[in-house]
């Protein structure tokens, strides 16, 4: 049995610069060891040896179990140090943790997707498996929001989905200059606007809290039911397995009840303050 | 030129107007016409008259600012369905932003003015009118206020910026 404390060591293959201070890399487990399973919207612990570790999400394919792809941003000391990573390097992976998002329960509903900033890349995984199996399910929606259209995530894989006839892709930012076609305003805006059934549809939400906050608000405007909205939380999260309790969340653990919860479930301390 | 028959049926049509009573829909379609804009021509700018209100009927339009030494900036996107502009129920009656329209769009307008009298002589049309208006412009102040937080950049400079403040 596999120690869930000691970190597998796994070899860089590649180091993608996808904004200014976020990228993404590639990894492949080190020589003789097995190929990653997880499932979309689980999260690794990240381990630059010698600096510490940092809980991401998995942003690659689960369909994949070659390599292991995580989106990161630069925010504080470890994912700072991550930067510093290229092809050849290694890094220790704890993992995969937490809940998933609701792929099996979601099949035959419209699957409705919001998201905003760095949030798209936990939910890129459930795209991926949606898109693979496609004809499970029924509308498929991507709502996605950035700050500015400089800070737009897998630019070129929203422009692809977009381009499919049975995805329905709308991205708007926070602020744009005037050479900017698209939509500006906020993500919570766009949901008026999708084609979905609120009574038949699936929501996996994932974004800064406050952005959840308006989304869910939106959502039940709209006639979403609390108990067909999901969503991943962020806390400080240390030891991945509810040991510690960093990242406590009244009587939930992020980590391990988390990170997605269905919201009905988290509804009352969802807006508990200092929570 | 305020075209006084056929514009019930187009008011009837936008979803500003849902659930309004058809008699009410017709006494405003007297201060109705439709417009055409083309991709980058202006609807209005700041500080000219705010003579007419806007429904989108088609198309996009980019709420702009300018400010001297700036790049504009687009604050906002507004699509078919939805509406602009409600400097015409305020006073001085100028307009406080700028309005492109982004593609070829086509709008409702109606006459500020004309719309003003009508519901002078009938307040129970003004509060069907504002019920509509008011739930836009919550919408649009709570949204404001979303972008204002820059809720995606990154937190040091969010915090950073808090503290100045």
């Amino acid at each position: 049995m596999v120690d869930p404390m000691i970190p597998t060591p796994f070899k860089v293959t590649r180091v993608r610069r996808e904004l200014a201070d976020t990228f993404t890399l590639d990894l492949v487990p080190a020589e003789g060891r097995r190929p990653f399973a997880f499932q979309p919207g689980q999260f690794n612990m990240l381990y630059q040896f010698g600096i510490g570790e940092v809980p991401i999400s998995i942003s690659g394919d689960a369909a994949d179990g070659g390599v292991l792809v995580h989106t990161i941003r630069a925010v504080g000391g470890v994912s700072n140090a991550l930067t510093g990573l290229a092809a050849g390097d290694m890094v220790g992976v704890r993992g995969p943790f937490g809940s998933a998002w609701p792929m099996k329960e979601a099949e035959g509903a419209d699957v409705v997707i919001v998201t905003g900033g760095i949030g798209l890349a936990p939910l890129r995984p459930a795209i991926y498996h949606v898109l693979a199996n496609r004809k499970k399910y029924g509308r498929f929606i991507i709502l996605y929001g950035a700050r500015t259209p400089a800070d737009i995530l897998f630019r070129k894989e929203l422009e692809g989905w977009r381009s499919r006839i049975d995805t329905y892709v709308d991205v708007t930012v926070d602020a744009a200059g005037t050479e900017w076609q698209g939509n500006v305003g906020v993500v919570p805006k766009l949901i008026p606007r999708a084609d979905f059934d609120p009574a038949n549809a699936t929501v996996l939400v994932c974004g800064p809290e406050v952005m959840m906050r308006f989304t869910i608000q939106a959502l039940n405007q709209r006639g979403v039911g609390d108990d067909r909205i999901w969503v991943s939380m962020e806390r400080n999260m240390k030891c991945a397995v509810g040991f510690c309790g960093h990242c406590q969340f009244g009587p939930k653990f992020v980590c391990k009840d988390g990170p997605v919860f269905r919201f009905d479930t988290i509804r009352d301390i969802f807006q508990v303050r200092e929570i | 030129m305020v075209q006084i028959e056929g514009m019930g049926k187009e008011l009837a049509e936008h979803p500003f107007f849902d659930g309004m009573e058809s008699k009410d829909r017709e006494l405003l379609s007297g201060c109705a016409k439709n417009e055409v804009f083309d991709a980058d021509e202006y609807v209005f700018r700041e500080g000219e008259p705010a003579d007419k209100f806007y429904l989108i009927r088609h198309g996009t339009v980019a709420v702009e600012l300018h400010a001297p030494g700036h790049d504009p900036m687009v604050l906002e996107t507004l699509r078919k369905g939805d509406i602009f502009g409600w400097s015409w129920m305020v006073q001085p009656y100028t307009w406080t932003f700028d309005v492109r329209a982004v593609e070829l769009t086509r709008v409702i307008s109606l006459d500020a003015k004309c719309l003003r009298g009508k519901l002078e002589k009938d307040h129970s049309l003004g509060y069907e009118l504002f019920k509509r208006f008011i739930p836009v412009m919550a919408e649009r102040v709570g949204a404001a206020r979303l972008q204002l937080l820059d809720l995606y950049g990154q937190p040091a400079e969010r915090r950073s910026r808090s503290k100045k403040k």
